[in-house]
């Protein structure tokens, strides 16, 4: 039967796109796996997840661990490496074959070249860098509750199973919860880091079904040559999976080097790692992995310091939700103060330190 | 070679932002610049030009205010500008605009030795879809977050940025590619380029110039055919502020590590 994404009674289960690159499965594979079983649950439905690339069976089974009931695998020497024309052409080939009706792809640079590239194709929509997901609309209220300044006992709830898809928009000002009632796969990209990983289950990941679809690819499929894949020379710094981060602004201006150096030890004190906001980075003080905010990472540790970041909405944005903030600026009126679970007014050249010796005297006394 | 260029008109967010009572974004009261990704979008086209002397358009579709900003771009030294605009077109979702702008190109024109440069994202949807969209309903390969670009004969070897590094990528033409801030620094508009840009050829194409395209979906296009529909909107509730400790002195620092061991959390 022909393809009609409008035909919606025609789609079932719900699918993630999971990301390998160099034979690595990619932590959002595991925080929307996480996420798209409960989903699956909601609806009463098949989990599977979709992997590609070449000799990359062996990854399903970590798959299933998670809580994929399925993983296709399409294995193919072209899918190596990632290319748009190249994984668009065989995802949007399998969709239009099994008919997911939702359809889960990380929102790293590689789903968000391939996401809008297949929802194009496939005439559905496609809601970008999803930072909530719910199918039952009570659970979604739930949602609302704690997270929106609705009046939700007094509001009117259209009741529906359509997936509703909650992103941050303008920055971060306002939040919009988008639909795609007409059109199926209900496509999404879901924010790294934000999703929670379920537990590892081995009986889960023993029982995962892994089914190999004919991949039907050739070169004439693919425009461009990847002519080299380069890794960043140093390692990066794993903002997104750690406990606490210690993140520095333009409040290091005066002596970046020493700013920096405070930041560090605040980090190694506590066992975390250090941020950055984009001043910093822009500056060229730090490298764009350390990056925090809207156009940066969304981290949520158990804490974030933000030591001379005044706390513009873009950078918040990235990082608001950790569990205890700690903030430190000169200026008293400065926002970061808005959202600090604890603000200390003063000079981070002084307190820095000074915060480090207390946590290190702390620890040593345990 | 032949460049178009896709820019956007965006409110800017960096400054104050109003939101309605409705929870939707209040749009007239605040400044619109030109969304950032696409002046590096529109300087990489003119650097093309500086070098080989190809023809540069820029598009945007928006209300009609936008010529504005379009006037700034032939400043910049584009050379011709296109507006799409028109009611039926308003509220249109990334797959509605994509369908929009892709037929909007056709008719400029794209031959192949075109290149088609969009920012990699708007800062009012930060969606990056259009441009992979626009592509997609062109035909056309695509590099999305772009960040250096080498001219050949009638091919661009370009580097994509990924989290972790960058690919080195050749694609032949035409082509459509998402360009972000790391790849150039826009200039600024030239004096005689200002005295020039009213009488640089400027047009707009309406909802009848583009409804007979066949890229052209009637039912998927404005705010009734988009794909993709607001189920509610809200704002974000205001944090309550927590605790400002007393002085900036290593009690202060004793007391607050005491504090946060007192409550498990180091
Ligand atoms: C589209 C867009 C996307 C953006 N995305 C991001 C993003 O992802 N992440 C991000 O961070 N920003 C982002 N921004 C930028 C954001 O708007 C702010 O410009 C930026 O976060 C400011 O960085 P800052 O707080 O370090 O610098 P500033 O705003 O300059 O603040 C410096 C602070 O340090 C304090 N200070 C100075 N000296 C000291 C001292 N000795 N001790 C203690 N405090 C001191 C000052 O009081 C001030 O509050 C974005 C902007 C736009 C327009
Ligand atoms: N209305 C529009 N007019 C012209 N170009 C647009 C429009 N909307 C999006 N674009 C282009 O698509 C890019 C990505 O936009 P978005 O998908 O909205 O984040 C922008 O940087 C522009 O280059």
């Amino acid at each position: 039967m022909a393809f009609d994404s409008r035909d919606t009674a025609a789609f079932h289960g719900v699918w993630v796109f999971c990301e390998q690159r160099d034979g690595k499965l990619m932590n959002t594979d595991f925080e929307l796996i996480s996420e798209g079983r409960k989903l699956a649950d909601e609806l009463g439905c098949e989990l599977c997840g979709v992997l590609l690339g070449h000799n990359v069976e062996g990854l399903a089974k970590e798959l299933g661990g998670y809580g994929a009931d399925k993983i296709y695998v399409c294995d193919h020497e072209l899918l190596e490496t990632y290319t748009t024309d190249g994984y668009a052409k065989v995802i949007c080939d399998l969709v239009e074959e099994k008919k997911p009706e939702v359809f889960l792809i990380g929102a790293t640079n590689i789903g968000r070249d391939l996401g809008p590239r297949c929802a194009a194709r496939l005439h559905t929509g496609l809601t970008a860098d999803c930072t909530h997901l719910d199918v039952d609309v009570e659970k979604y209220k739930a949602f609302l509750k704690t997270t929106s300044t609705i009046d939700v006992d007094n509001t009117v709830f259209e009741q529906n199973t359509n997936l509703k898809m909650t992103r941050p928009a303008f920055g971060g000002h306002l939040m919009a919860t988008i639909i795609c009632p007409r059109f199926r796969p209900q496509m999404s990209t879901v924010r790294p880091g934000v999703m929670k990983k379920a537990p590892f289950d081995q009986a889960k990941a023993d029982a995962v079904v892994v089914e190999k679809p004919a991949v039907a690819l050739s070169k004439e499929d693919i425009h461009v040559d990847v002519l080299e894949v380069k890794k960043a020379a140093k390692k990066l710094v794993d903002l997104i999976g750690a406990d606490v981060v210690v993140s520095v602004g333009r409040g290091i201006s005066k002596d970046v080097e020493r700013g920096i150096q405070i930041a560090e030890e605040l980090a190694d004190a506590l066992g975390g790692v250090v941020g950055a906001s984009r001043a910093v980075v822009d500056a060229g003080w730090m490298s764009a992995d350390h990056q925090v905010g809207q156009t940066g990472k969304t981290v949520h540790p158990k804490i974030y310091v933000a030591l001379g970041i005044s706390g513009a909405i873009q950078h918040k944005a990235g990082m608001q939700d950790s569990e205890c903030i700690i903030a430190v600026n000169k200026n008293e009126t400065a926002p970061i103060f808005e959202v600090a679970s604890y603000g200390i007014v003063g000079d981070l050249f002084k307190v820095g330190p000074m915060l480090a010796e207390s946590i290190r005297t702390l620890k040593a006394s345990k | 070679m032949k460049a178009i260029v896709c820019v956007k008109q965006v409110p800017d967010t960096s400054g104050k932002v109003a939101v309605k009572e409705d929870g939707t974004m209040d749009r007239a009261s605040m400044a619109t610049i030109t969304n950032p990704d696409d002046m590096n979008a529109i300087e990489a086209a003119l650097k093309l030009k500086d070098e080989t002397g190809c023809e540069v358009t820029v598009v945007s579709m928006g209300p009609p205010p936008a010529e504005g900003m379009l006037r700034e771009l032939l400043a910049m030294g584009a050379d011709k500008a296109v507006l799409v605009s028109g009611r039926e077109f308003g509220g249109s979702d990334t797959y509605a605009t994509s369908q929009i702008l892709a037929a909007a190109i056709k008719k400029i024109g794209v031959d192949d030795e075109t290149i088609i440069f969009c920012g990699r994202q708007a800062i009012d949807g930060d969606t990056a879809q259009v441009g992979p969209q626009i592509a997609e309903k062109l035909g056309l390969p695509q590099v999305t977050y772009v960040a250096d670009i080498k001219a050949e004969e009638k091919s661009l070897t370009v580097q994509r940025m990924l989290e972790d590094g960058y690919m080195t990528i050749r694609v032949q033409l035409p082509c459509l590619l998402t360009c972000i801030k790391e790849l150039n620094q826009p200039r600024y508009m030239s004096v005689s380029g200002i005295v020039d840009c009213f009488s640089k050829p400027y047009e707009i194409f309406d909802f009848n110039t583009l409804k007979d395209d066949p890229l052209i979906d009637l039912d998927t296009i404005g705010l009734k055919g988009s794909p993709t529909n607001v189920y509610k909107s809200f704002s974000p509730p205001v944090k309550g502020a927590g605790m400002m400790l007393e002085g900036a002195d290593k009690d202060t620092c004793d007391k607050l590590v005491a504090l946060l061991d007192e409550k498990h959390i180091i």
